[in-house]
């Protein structure tokens, strides 16, 4: 059962071959027994849990249950839940306990009628590439717990490669998903900007920020999504788009497809294991009838630099909130209400969030805001266009994830520069507010690597579709980290 | 481009965050690495291109002026450091 697929759960629990209460608890005794090792989670509540547990039990027993009843997921601590500790990573929220749902939480929870195996670690306010900045201490990689499950959904990713969860929900600003699907051998999926409400989902860049789900599978992906997705009136860039089912063309030949290969993807700057299993992987996509086609994207060297002055800048004003007025944390001593601010924020955030948001000041500040901010959205738009016309000649474009497989931990700790680029290949995407997926491709010196796939506006079904094909002629997907049991 | 100490701090003031002046040192340092990243896009010729703002070009929907949400003020007041009679406590501001 722990490694089975999310349809196979599903028919075991239609089939009462198991019940929600005994695979919630099959998991939890995982956690309670692997979490300490990996710190993949910072809250589990078995009672909650069984509850929710139960509950599914009833609506199976009663014939109302969902494909997804009763089936157990990890939510990344980002997600407010109602009645559950919602920490993002910092201390500033370590004692916040939410008092409402996120949209994601409630579709998923209580539409859906999955249940929530508990909260998990991810770097502070979703601001790294390692889970390194984490208040709550860094999450070890399962393939190698001296190393990194990338961030910033890296409790969701180990937690899920250790099989602590069937599948878990990320958020993705430059790569938040996909990087750390492709260091710990997932599937996982970013979509289109506007797809997944972001109501309650905690603020880093919002014209940036969004879920998805992280699994096994490009099909468990798509069964995941299609309890997240859909328009939400309290989400003012909610997409209001009919209601698709993202599983639907899985199974679609891939004869005729074409690929998109960026020569800036095949460059340097990427380990040559890593390349050379990427390259394996769209071999394999020619004999699935696919043709690659030669694509630029000459801004792309520009993502960078861009993305960290708008995500700084929208996280400056996002965080802004965080006062010790009115949730989270307030310092003890102070003097007046600007000391209780100043001394509330130097001791809540910690490092990384700190530095973010003095550049997101900094360049909107007087005299900057024209240099920085408007030059970065003007790049963002030339990244886009970029994409679009790459589009014009194929259906999908490929490349690596990440450019190395998963680092040690304190590699790239004390150099944000470094850990920065981590996300090289990821955050064009988020720019352009395009779907993107990292699937399971090979592996260099035992660790995990990653393929990317991205797709045009609103294409996640034919990305789950290209995912899917491929999974179903190779098996790299299915392996799993020894010495977990 | 880089910064210099004082500014670093004058940032700082204005984000609200307290801030040493060994932490200012190290910030800076941190803060001038990144800057550097940031300054590649200083060479590019943007000219006539349109911001972008954000990733889907749609416009703000309005809403009918209407009730929607129901009053949980003792709920969201629950999770405040301090609070009394439903208002939020702060340090006097006024003397």
């Amino acid at each position: 059962m722990i490694d089975a697929s999310l349809k196979q759960l599903s028919q075991a629990l239609a089939a009462r071959q198991i019940s929600s209460v005994e695979l919630s608890t099959l998991f939890l005794d995982r956690i309670e027994r692997l979490n300490p090792t990996l710190n993949a989670f910072v809250t589990v509540d078995r009672e909650k849990s069984l509850k929710m547990a139960a509950a599914a039990d009833a609506r199976i027993a009663s014939g109302t249950a969902g494909p997804l009843t009763g089936i157990p997921v990890a939510q990344k601590d980002i997600f407010c839940a109602e009645g559950w500790r919602t920490t993002c990573g910092s201390k500033m929220l370590a004692n916040f306990v939410s008092p409402y749902d996120a949209t994601v939480i409630e579709k998923m929870h209580r539409d859906a009628g999955l249940v929530s195996l508990g909260k998990t670690n991810m770097d502070e306010f979703a601001m790294g590439s390692s889970n390194e900045t984490s208040f709550f201490g860094p999450v070890r990689n399962p393939w190698d717990s001296e190393r990194v499950p990338g961030g910033s959904s890296g409790g969701s990713a180990a937690a899920v490669a250790a099989r602590l969860a069937p599948a878990a929900t990320g958020t993705d600003t430059g790569g938040s998903i996909r990087q750390p699907a492709a260091l710990c051998n997932l599937t996982g999926l970013k979509p289109t900007y506007g797809v997944v409400s972001r109501y309650g989902m905690i603020a880093f860049a919002s014209s940036l920020d969004q879920g998805g789900p992280m699994a096994a599978s490009a099909e468990d992906c798509a069964l995941l999504l299609n309890t997240m997705v859909g328009f939400d009136t309290r989400d003012s860039t909610s997409l209001d788009r009919p209601v698709e089912d993202y599983a639907r063309d899985l199974d679609k030949p891939l004869a005729g497809l074409r690929i998109g290969l960026p020569k800036e993807f095949f460059g340097e700057g990427c380990d040559a294991g890593v390349m050379a299993a990427v390259r394996a992987a769209i071999a394999e996509y020619e004999k699935l009838g696919a043709t690659c086609v030669d694509v630029s994207l000459p801004n792309s060297h520009l993502s960078v630099p861009a993305y960290y002055v708008i995500a700084p800048a929208e996280a400056s004003s996002n965080l802004s909130r965080f006062d010790g007025v009115r949730y989270g944390y307030r310092a003890a001593d102070y003097a007046n209400l600007d000391d209780m601010y100043m001394k509330t924020r130097a001791q809540g955030f910690g490092a990384e969030v700190k530095r973010r948001i003095l550049i997101g000041t900094y360049v909107l500040s007087h005299g900057y805001y024209d240099a920085y901010y408007l030059q970065a959205q003007r790049i963002r738009r030339l990244i886009a266009n970029d994409f679009v016309e790459a589009f014009k000649s194929c259906d999908v474009i490929m490349g690596p994830t990440s450019p190395s497989t998963a680092f040690k931990l304190g590699e790239k700790a004390a150099d944000p520069v470094q850990m920065y680029l981590s996300d090289i290949y990821t955050i064009a995407v988020n720019l352009a507010g395009l779907p993107g997926m990292s699937v399971p491709c090979g592996f260099v010196g035992g660790l995990p690597v990653g393929l990317q796939l991205i797709g045009n506006y609103f294409a996640e079904g034919q990305l789950l579709n290209v995912a899917h094909r491929y999974q179903q002629a190779t098996d790299w997907h299915t392996r799993r980290p020894a010495g977990l049991v | 481009m880089s910064l210099t100490l004082e500014q670093v701090k004058r940032i700082a003031h204005l984000a609200r965050i307290e801030t040493s002046d060994a932490e200012a040192l190290s910030t800076q340092g941190h803060l001038n690495g990144i800057f550097q990243l940031i300054e590649q896009m200083q060479a590019v010729d943007t000219r006539g291109v349109e911001p972008m703002a954000h990733a889907q070009d749609v416009s703000q929907r309005l809403r009918d002026d209407v009730v929607g949400e129901a009053d949980r003020r003792a709920a969201y007041q629950a999770v405040a450091p301090e609070t009394e009679g439903g208002l939020y406590l702060v340090p006097k501001v006024i003397e």
